[in-house]
């Protein structure tokens, strides 16, 4: 299972960024995905949830999907056009001197941290 | 009041490791080693592929062999035993894939020093393992006949980082609807840079040569590329 291990490293990125930052917990990880990137959002999703469900600093932490529409570039009339709609022929030209400009990241963005709540009691306890 | 702040971060996923195999590939360096990464799907002969070619480069290097798959170790008794190399059998532990840190760990396991070549038989999968930077010097990766010509158009990355493509048991062919230039065709369109080896590895070797007089110029090449 692919996403499984793309969690882990993940979560060992996030841990790490999370201990040189002081963060206490981690409510949040916001990820752009490209649309042909290889890694299926539910799937991910799933083994996100069970993951961070056995973590501590990022015990239970959100996963923030955010997409990124995958674009073509047409070498030989130099126009471009969404991958997943056309594939790799250019609907301008009909021409497969094709080349994937954007659309296969896997890039995390952010972390949103969550440094205690001194207002309410928690609800952990 | 509620604490929170935002880390931005806008790092690859993968850059942790890509630093990580940097790192692992500057120490080989250091060390004189050569790793080759081994990649393709299950049961596209591997084992039998390397069972060939490490009596071609046995004479001239001495070679290290580490195993990785999900679970077994037959791939590491049948290559020990048909070659006499060192090797070592990894666990993923239901992993897909080895990244930078785990092949360290095995190359701890396997013990480098005084070897020239250590090759990794990557875990039978043409999508993970092409993701994860292992520290390796070049990729190669096996494309077996009965697999089809069509593989280069379904899972373009692992064709892309692999810097040599087997072509294997291609005495199979007859049997099957596999057209080879077509094949060469849909590998170079994804990676014109890939050198392309058909073998037969089983019948009668034909075409390992070829592969272990690419590998042994590139392990030389390492070598003397040691500052």
């Amino acid at each position: 299972m692919h996403e499984l291990g793309v969690v882990f490293h993940v979560i060992k990125s996030v841990n790490r960024i999370a201990a040189e930052n002081g963060v206490a917990h981690v409510r949040a990880v916001t990820v752009e995905l490209g649309e042909v990137s290889a890694v299926l959002p539910d799937y991910l999703l799933d083994c996100w949830r069970w993951a961070v469900s056995k973590e501590t600093v990022m015990k239970d932490a959100e996963l923030i999907l955010e997409k990124i529409p995958a674009v073509t570039l047409c070498e030989a009339c130099g126009k471009t056009y969404p991958t997943v709609e056309h594939g790799k022929i250019c609907p301008h030209c009909g021409s497969d001197r094709t080349v994937l400009l954007r659309g296969n990241e896997f890039i995390l963005k952010n972390i949103v941290a969550d440094d205690g709540d001194d207002t309410e009691p928690s609800q952990d306890e | 009041m509620e604490n929170i702040r935002i880390i931005e971060i806008k790092q690859s996923v993968f850059a942790d490791n890509d630093r990580d195999a940097d790192r692992l590939r500057d120490t080989l360096r250091e060390e004189g080693v050569f790793l080759l990464n081994l990649m393709s799907s299950p049961g596209s002969g591997k084992t039998t592929f390397l069972t060939a070619l490490i009596p071609l480069l046995a004479k001239k290097y001495r070679i290290g062999v580490m195993e990785a798959d999900i679970d077994g170790d037959v791939d590491a008794k049948t290559v020990a035993e048909r070659t006499g190399a060192k090797t070592v059998q990894l666990h993923t532990g239901g992993m897909c894939h080895l990244d930078a840190d785990m092949t360290r760990q095995g190359l701890r396991e396997l013990g480098t020093e005084g070897l020239d070549l250590v090759i990794l038989e990557n875990v039978g999968n043409l999508v993970c393992p092409a993701e994860f930077d292992t520290g390796a010097v070049k990729c190669a990766m096996l494309l077996s006949v009965p697999e089809g010509d069509d593989k280069p158009l379904k899972y373009p990355l692992i064709f892309r980082v692999s810097d040599a493509v087997v072509i294997s048991k291609t005495d199979t062919m007859p049997a099957f609807d596999f057209d080879l230039e077509k094949c060469r065709e849909n590998i170079k369109m994804r990676n014109p840079d890939a050198k392309i080896f058909p073998v037969a590895a089983k019948k009668n070797g034909d075409g390992v040569g070829a592969f272990a007089d690419w590998l042994s110029a590139e392990i030389d090449a390492w070598k003397n590329s040691k500052k």
